[in-house]
């Protein structure tokens, strides 16, 4: 034994990534996993506590098959633990169909491109960063600042921006998916009351590992919680918003394993082949040809010492379609949400904007707002050594429009906007600032927004 | 086939078993009860360990493993092109139709369709003796791309028989003397090089489309090129620019451990989009070779073989062939995880010690080679492959051993991806050691500038740079009017010249010609400015000159009549400075 990990000897029959039961001598049982097996022994990594486990007395059985999870539509609305068995007090689910919980990799000739923006109702995601259906756009937050508020905003308000909003809303099949690892359950709380709130709960599936739980048990989270939003998806034809928190949690608990394995430690102890288990977990977003449902996801996880190259955040960035980037910096500021859209990105906003989905001026506007924000900034940057007086006066323009940039568009408060009002409030700033600068929107677009507001403008500019 | 392995251990994606002996290093295995194929990567005794590629999840102590006695071929033959495969040539549309919308275990399906009948045309006559790389014939394969069917390299010998008309790939379409029947279709182990006769030095550009690139950092065809990038640099944004746009009658994508929804944007797109030059769908010039991050690692190894395969056997054909390999890292980290599940002795960052030999032997399979065969073919594989260093720091291994052998390095910055500044390419680190190769063909062919417009460019961004530093520590006012005309302008060049949006319709791609005129037109307007300040004409209306508007609309401008309107354009600037006051 070592750590969470048990050697096992004489094993005849054994397959790869098997469930196992492990009975103790009082009578008690806990659950595990195959991960690696040889000739003379079967490498088993325990779910749950391995407090009490002996060399003498403790027997394994081996179930013959990996885990798999039972489905039907009444997953919905139910509460599960990290391993898939209910802890709302009800009974277990009756399976229509039953999934390994592994998954596998959807044929990348299946997929459909994803076309259709989901409307958070939140600016500097729907303006700059549009989310689109299928997508995996990960929130990178740092300790104390306000991911899973805004998480839970997305879900009160996120709709196809067509309808009503919200996930309650008549005539959407919107479910949301909850995979919660690690965290603490005043926050796992949080959600739950969210869900009761938004009227979403009947259309919630939540899987919990608190920070008490299990640390290997975590490993196996995300990956039900994946599997029921296939089903739903897929076979059910629902619109699936998975929020996964905190995949640094998970991370952990990876690294815990790999160090019991003793395995070669690779960036701050951190596996190698991390990025090809967070793929396992963050490629199971899509949308597919044939099919109405669609997989999108929102995993949260937290930067350590707020360093966006650390390995959670730098691995995740590279698989997933963009990020956003919350700034303690603007949260300081009193700015909610504080979103810095300079490092976030959707990288498939222009599949999800434009014409017939949100506005055909929606690509320029958000060039030449980031432009000019980060010219902003850069100024501010400059007048910090300056000073003032070292600006021009077209520069301090720049300097002041990235300020209401911050305050009026980004800091939005809790009242969502719909991608009208989003793009409108775009515009009213842009006209603080002389129209032959707008190089990187479309003349005939600028002709078309700017000109009628901008004497109004030219007032309130001052 | 040798059957009677028997699988001792499974860990991750290799599996050790026992009873092998006879088995050969690379050797094609079939493992446990699905089927799931594998390459024997180490032989010890009579255990072999093999890495499969696929998911190992439910292999079982004591299931058999089968040796196929060859190594991991690719077939190679009419029909490749506008196919999806995967790592190991799996065609993924046929996978589909057996197992649906996700991917089955140890399901195989030929890489080229059986069925399918293909009109060939001899060439090569009965009598005529031929050599490999010698063509027998050839067939339409895409309306724009004529396959030769060729002589496989080891066979030869004057010719029996040859046919025409209409026949699938596997039927003989030619008879040796020796009674060697060819069909159309030939198989290549993909890890050994297909031969050629000899490198040829790389004198011509590799045309990107991307002013970046060609005007400051061009490429030679048959060269190697590197972007490194953190994520969100826009690696990918670069490499699906070249697979439209660059110059290349063929193009190998191979999509390495990255994103599902990002090919799935190349499969939607391509199949509508056409080229410019021929106005033809650009899946008729391309295939895709596409291993996701979550599909198999060890697939995804194999897949940078598949595709170098691929594009080598076209390159023979005497075709400009471009493999784009987006990204080199995930094939890396492929590698080191298959190595430090074999236990063996890692070097830096836990990479095995062989990843720069690697590297290297995979970029040297690019080049611009005579090929086999009469009629003296020339034929290229340029190499581009994308990085994505942890991080985004370039000073880890794989950056460092391909910047080693990559001659041209394109390095993406992330200060600029957050500005919106696509292409982020950092003129500061990037650098092409091939521009004194290949300027004689752009002077001869593109502008008689090239080289002065190139050095004009450099010293403007560079200056620009010197004087950005003094605006940091003591605000612009203390620069002299000659020092922010140099701002003005060079911000005028980032903006409208450096800066290519990969969405514009006008602008994604530019001739080099229309490039190098426009930066000629921008320099021609830093040169009058300098001269009206010189003769003390006021900063003010320097700036208020006209001409600022139609040099930053110039990029929208259409190819009809650009030359003229461009021309026209620097004469009106020169003729302003020659103007008296």
């Amino acid at each position: 034994m070592a750590g969470p990990l048990v050697f096992v000897e004489g094993v005849r029959r054994v397959t790869m990534g098997e469930m196992v039961e492990v009975l103790l001598s009082d009578g008690s049982s806990r659950r595990g996993q195959v991960i690696e097996f040889t000739d003379r022994y079967a490498l088993v990594q325990i779910l749950e506590q391995s407090t009490g486990i002996d060399v003498l007395s403790t027997r394994i059985r081996f179930s013959g098959a990996p885990a798999r999870m039972p489905l039907s539509p009444d997953i919905l609305g139910r509460r599960f633990d990290g391993a898939g068995n209910p802890i709302d007090g009800l009974p277990p689910v009756l399976p229509e169909t039953w999934r390994d919980i592994g998954g596998t990799p959807i044929n990348p000739v299946a997929r459909e491109k994803p076309s259709r923006p989901i409307v958070t109702g939140i600016s500097a995601i729907d303006g700059l960063n549009t989310l689109v259906r299928g997508q995996k756009l990960p929130i990178f937050s740092a300790a104390g600042l306000p991911a899973r508020e805004i998480a839970a905003q997305i879900l009160r308000q996120a709709g196809t921006g067509e309808g009503e909003r919200g996930p309650s809303s008549p005539g959407e099949k919107f479910a949301v998916v909850f995979a919660a690892m690690g965290i603490t359950f005043r926050q796992a709380s949080y959600f739950l009351h969210e869900f009761e709130h938004s009227g979403a709960a009947g259309r919630t599936v939540v899987f919990q590992n608190l920070a008490d739980d299990a640390t290997i048990e975590r490993l196996l989270t995300p990956r039900f919680a994946l599997t029921a939003a296939e089903y739903l998806a897929f076979d059910r034809g629902f619109d699936v918003l998975v929020i996964l928190t905190d995949m640094t949690n998970y991370c952990d608990a990876l690294r815990e394993i790999a160090t019991a394995r003793e395995e070669i430690p690779g960036r701050r102890s951190y596996p190698g082949y991390m990025y090809t288990d967070l793929a396992s977990i963050y490629e199971r977003a899509g949308c597919i040809r044939g099919k109405i449902g669609s997989v999108t996801q929102l995993p949260i996880l937290t930067m350590p010492d707020d360093d966006i190259t650390h390995p959670v955040p730098d691995l995740t960035g590279y698989i997933t379609e963009g990020q956003i980037v919350l700034s303690r910096d603007l949260h300081r500021n009193g700015i909610y949400p504080p979103i810095d859209v300079l490092p976030s990105l959707s990288r498939l906003m222009n599949l999800g904007i434009g014409p017939g989905k949100t506005r055909e001026d929606h690509r320029g506007l958000a060039d030449q707002l980031y432009a000019f924000y980060a010219q902003g900034r850069e100024l501010r940057r400059l007048e910090a050594i300056v000073g003032e007086e070292g600006l021009s006066e077209s520069d301090r323009r720049f300097r002041r429009f990235a300020d209401a940039f911050e305050r009026e568009f980004i800091g939005q408060g809790k009242r969502g906007r719909t991608i009208e009002e989003t793009l409108e409030e775009g515009w009213r700033l842009l006209r603080r600032l002389p129209k032959d600068q707008l190089t990187r929107i479309r003349a005939d677009h600028v002709g078309k927004r700017y000109g009628t507001a901008a004497v109004e403008a030219g007032r309130t500019g001052e | 086939m040798t059957e009677g392995g028997i699988i001792v251990r499974v860990s991750g994606p290799t599996v050790v078993a026992k009873n092998m002996a006879g088995a050969r290093i690379h050797n094609r295995v079939l493992v446990g009860e699905d089927h799931l194929p594998g390459e024997v990567i180490r032989l010890e005794a009579d255990r072999a360990t093999i890495q499969v590629y696929e998911d190992t999840t439910g292999l079982g102590l004591g299931e058999g493993v089968t040796d196929v006695g060859k190594p991991l071929l690719a077939e190679l033959g009419p029909g490749l092109l506008g196919s999806v495969y995967d790592g190991v040539q799996r065609p993924l549309h046929a996978i589909r139709a057996k197992s649906g919308d996700f991917i089955g275990r140890g399901l195989s399906s030929p890489p080229l369709d059986r069925e399918k009948r293909w009109e060939f045309r001899p060439v090569a006559r009965e009598g005529d003796v031929v050599c490999p790389g010698d063509v027998l014939g050839v067939v339409a394969e895409t309306p724009r791309v004529d396959h030769l069917v060729m002589v496989p390299p080891g066979n030869g010998g004057a010719i029996r028989q040859i046919l025409a008309g209409s026949f699938s790939v596997l039927e003989p379409v030619a008879l040796l003397a020796d009674g060697t029947a060819l069909p159309m279709l030939q198989r290549w182990p993909v890890r050994t090089p297909r031969p050629f006769r000899r490198r040829l030095p790389p004198t011509l550009p590799f045309i990107t489309g991307q002013r970046v690139f060609d005007v400051l950092f061009p490429l030679a065809a048959g060269g190697a090129a590197i972007i490194p990038g953190g994520f969100g640099t826009g690696k990918t944004v670069v490499e699906h620019s070249l697979a439209r746009y660059a110059g290349a009658d063929v193009i190998v994508f191979v999509g390495c451990g990255e994103r599902g929804n990002e090919m799935t944007e190349v499969l939607a797109d391509f199949p509508e989009l056409t080229d410019p030059s021929s106005g033809r769908p650009l899946m008729e010039r391309t295939v895709l070779v596409v291993n996701t991050s979550n599909m198999p690692v060890a697939a995804r190894e194999a897949s940078v073989y598949t595709g170098i395969t691929i594009a080598e056997y076209y390159r023979d054909m005497g075709y400009r062939v471009a493999l784009l390999a987006d990204s080199i890292s995930r094939w890396a980290e492929a590698l080191r995880e298959i190595s430090s599940r074999l236990e063996e002795m890692p070097g830096e960052e836990g990479y095995p010690t062989h990843l720069a030999s690697r590297l290297a032997g995979f970029y040297e399979r690019g080049g611009r080679v005579s090929c086999l065969g009469g009629g003296e073919r020339e034929g290229t594989v340029t190499i581009v492959s994308a990085v994505s260093p942890p991080g985004g720091d370039f000073s880890e291994p794989v950056t460092q051993s391909s910047q080693r052998i990559a001659a041209v390095f394109w390095a993406l910055d992330p200060a600029l991806a957050h500005r919106r500044h696509f292409p982020a390419v950092d003129w500061k680190k990037s650098y092409s050691l091939y521009t004194g190769a290949i300027d004689d063909w752009f002077r001869e062919n593109v502008s008689a500038e090239c080289t002065a417009l190139r050095g004009g460019l450099m010293a403007l961004l560079q200056r620009e740079e010197e004087l950005q530093e003094v605006v940091q520590m003591v605000g612009i006012d203390a620069l002299q009017e000659q020092e922010r005309i140099v701002l003005t302008v060079s911000r005028m060049v980032r903006e409208h010249f450096l800066r290519q949006s990969a969405y514009s319709e006008t602008d994604a791609s530019c001739r080099p010609e229309k490039a190098f005129l426009m930066l000629k037109a921008f320099l021609s307007f830093h040169t009058l400015c300098r001269d009206l300040l010189a003769r003390k004409v006021p900063v003010e209306s320097v700036l208020a000159l006209p001409f600022r508007e139609e040099l930053e609309r110039m990029k929208e401008l259409p190819e009809e009549g650009f030359r003229e309107t461009v021309n026209a354009l620097i004469a009106r600037i020169v003729t302003e400075g020659g103007r008296d006051r």
